[in-house]
């Protein structure tokens, strides 16, 4: 087992891209990615890294940078956070739609307004059907891992997709904490040389992302949702790669402790292991709570989802943000779309946690498990609340 | 689990002190958070940084509202900021000021550990600067306890190259001249 070092995440997260033989990468600092585009800017500028930093003056340049190399067949990376993210969105279906294995690290951050720089989800949400593989980091090493395994997965030849990595702002990218680097030459092994479908060049002339009226244009639109549905089927393969080479797994869905769970919680970022410790305490008291952590978000993994849920009785889902006017939060929207068709599913309840940076603590935790208990009548399911709001 | 609370003024380096502690610690081979209060911060203005040390993987990822130790790398906080605030009742306070223990527990009204020592002096002396955040780390690793000061020489080396053995030193007299109130 190699040994663990303490590193800020967002700097490790440099660092492990540092060790994926990346052609070029565009980023824009913005806060709390800086230090990832800092930290990449010094690997290249210190000779660390054979790799070309292109600075660029906004994020849609940085999108834009990236897509242009992408297509060129080099393997490139980007990272962005909340306005620059948004800035970049009407680029993304663009990379998704030029099946682009591009890779992103998203520090996530509520977006404006008010200003707010603090994490929460807000700022990927918007971005959910932009046909980009979504994957959540828990923590550091998570955030290291899943950006060294999305570069295999974009690249594979039956997926051809970009992937972001979210990573939760400050709660993650500001945290020093014990860290594992994979080995290097390992890396290489796993982590083969691109191999594109096709590629841009001066002496070959070929048209990416062209023009398409209504004869075309549905048949495409098929063809990517079935691309990132299939996509699934290569993550799992990759993990399991991952898991045989490096010893650490990783699952769609992940669990703890919801075997037997009569009520389960679901979270999807961070914030899991403090809900375990709420876990831990309820289970001590007798009560027969669980928790599922969400990394895969797209594609979705429903199937798992379906599985792990089906002998609860009450399932509380947070989420990171709201979907104004809507269902509840998106998190939400979606477990309630994946168990509409089963006969046997937990009552569901959504708590909209940790808006713009605001804490989350253990008791918290422990209070919405017993505020969802105490609702024998299920008055409150398919209800959304904002937990710790001030009225 | 030990969690520490650190008090200072934006620039006088509680963020590095955090991080270097919580590199040497996992080095150490012990489990370890260092963060910063997240948020905009301004050169002056009153900042807090945050430790977490154990012995077993740390989970919580919350912010830390009842320290085990509250260490202040400026005593002219006292009185700005509440320092003591959540303390727990057998916690520890560290100042770093000239005064004696029994002088801040006055001002704080505050019956608990104090210890002190002057960091700044220290600093001044060792390294030509007064900036003490390094040199509090031997203070708080005295009172702590969990680890030797040698722990912290490769993460210290690393940080400041040539002017390493400066900041070690500063630390080893703060961890040999602090006085608490026992």
């Amino acid at each position: 087992m190699a040994k663990r070092i303490g590193m800020e995440v967002a700097v490790a997260v440099a660092e492990a891209v540092g060790q994926c033989d990346i052609d070029m990468a565009a980023v824009y600092p913005i806060t709390p990615q800086s230090h990832i585009a800092e930290h990449l800017s010094d690997l290249v500028a210190d000779g660390k890294i054979n790799a070309e930093f292109v600075t660029v003056e906004s994020e849609h340049s940085a999108m834009s940078a990236v897509i242009g190399a992408s297509g060129t067949g080099a393997r490139v990376y980007t990272a962005t956070s909340s306005q620059g993210l948004m800035l970049m969105h009407e680029l993304l279906p663009i990379a998704s739609g030029m099946r682009l294995p591009i890779v992103m690290g998203i520090a996530n951050r509520a977006v404006s307004g008010p200003l707010n720089i603090l994490n929460d989800h807000s700022d990927i949400m918007p971005q959910r059907d932009s046909g980009w593989i979504s994957l959540f980091a828990e923590n550091g090493q998570e955030a290291i891992d899943l950006s060294i395994q999305a570069f295999k997965i974009a690249e594979h030849k039956d997926v051809q997709l970009p992937v972001c990595v979210n990573i939760d702002g400050f709660q993650l990218t500001h945290m020093v904490e014990p860290l594992e680097f994979p080995d290097q030459e390992l890396v290489n092994k796993f982590l083969p040389t691109r191999v594109p479908y096709a590629t841009l060049h001066p002496a070959k002339p070929v048209t990416m992302g062209a023009f398409s009226m209504s004869d075309y244009f549905t048949e495409i639109m098929k063809a990517k949702d079935e691309a990132l549905k299939n996509s699934k089927k290569v993550i799992l393969e990759v993990w399991d790669e991952w898991a045989k080479m490096f010893g650490r797994s990783y699952k769609p869905v992940e669990t703890y402790k919801a075997e037997d769970a009569d009520i389960l919680m679901l979270t999807m970022g961070s914030m899991g292991e403090t809900a375990e410790m709420a876990i831990d305490g309820l289970r001590a008291k007798g009560v027969k709570a669980g928790l599922i952590k969400l990394r895969l978000w797209r594609p979705f993994p429903f199937a798992e989802i379906k599985a792990v849920v089906k002998n609860a009785k009450k399932l509380i889902v947070t989420d990171r943000a709201v979907s104004f006017g809507g269902p509840g939060g998106p998190v939400f929207s979606e477990i309630k779309s994946a168990l509409y068709a089963e006969i046997q599913r937990p009552a569901i309840y959504n708590y909209i946690i940790g808006l713009g940076g605001r804490d989350v603590t253990v008791p918290d935790f422990v209070h919405m498990f017993e505020k969802v208990i105490a609702d024998k009548a299920n008055k409150a399911v398919d209800t959304y609340e904002f937990w710790g709001v001030r009225e | 689990m030990i969690e520490v609370r650190w008090h200072g003024r934006g620039g006088q380096g509680a963020v590095t002190s955090v991080e270097l502690l919580a590199v040497a610690a996992i080095s150490a081979g012990k489990y370890a958070q260092g963060f910063p209060s997240f948020g905009p911060e301004r050169r002056g203005a009153p900042v807090a940084a945050f430790s977490r040390i154990d012995e077993k993987k740390i989970k919580v990822r919350s912010g830390i509202y009842e320290p085990d130790v509250v260490i202040v790398l400026d005593a002219s906080l006292i009185g700005l900021v509440n320092v003591i605030d959540g303390l727990k009742p057998e916690g520890k306070l560290i100042v770093n000021t000239p005064k004696t223990p029994e002088e801040i527990k006055k001002e704080l009204n505050f019956s608990g550990f104090v210890a002190t020592v002057d960091g700044t002096g220290i600093a001044r002396k060792a390294m030509g600067v007064p900036i003490a955040n390094t040199t509090m780390i031997g203070a708080l690793l005295k009172v702590i306890g969990v680890m030797g000061l040698e722990e912290m020489k490769e993460a210290v080396e690393h940080r400041f190259g040539r002017i390493a053995q400066k900041n070690l030193n500063a630390m080893k007299r703060a961890y040999e001249e602090i006085k608490t109130s026992n």
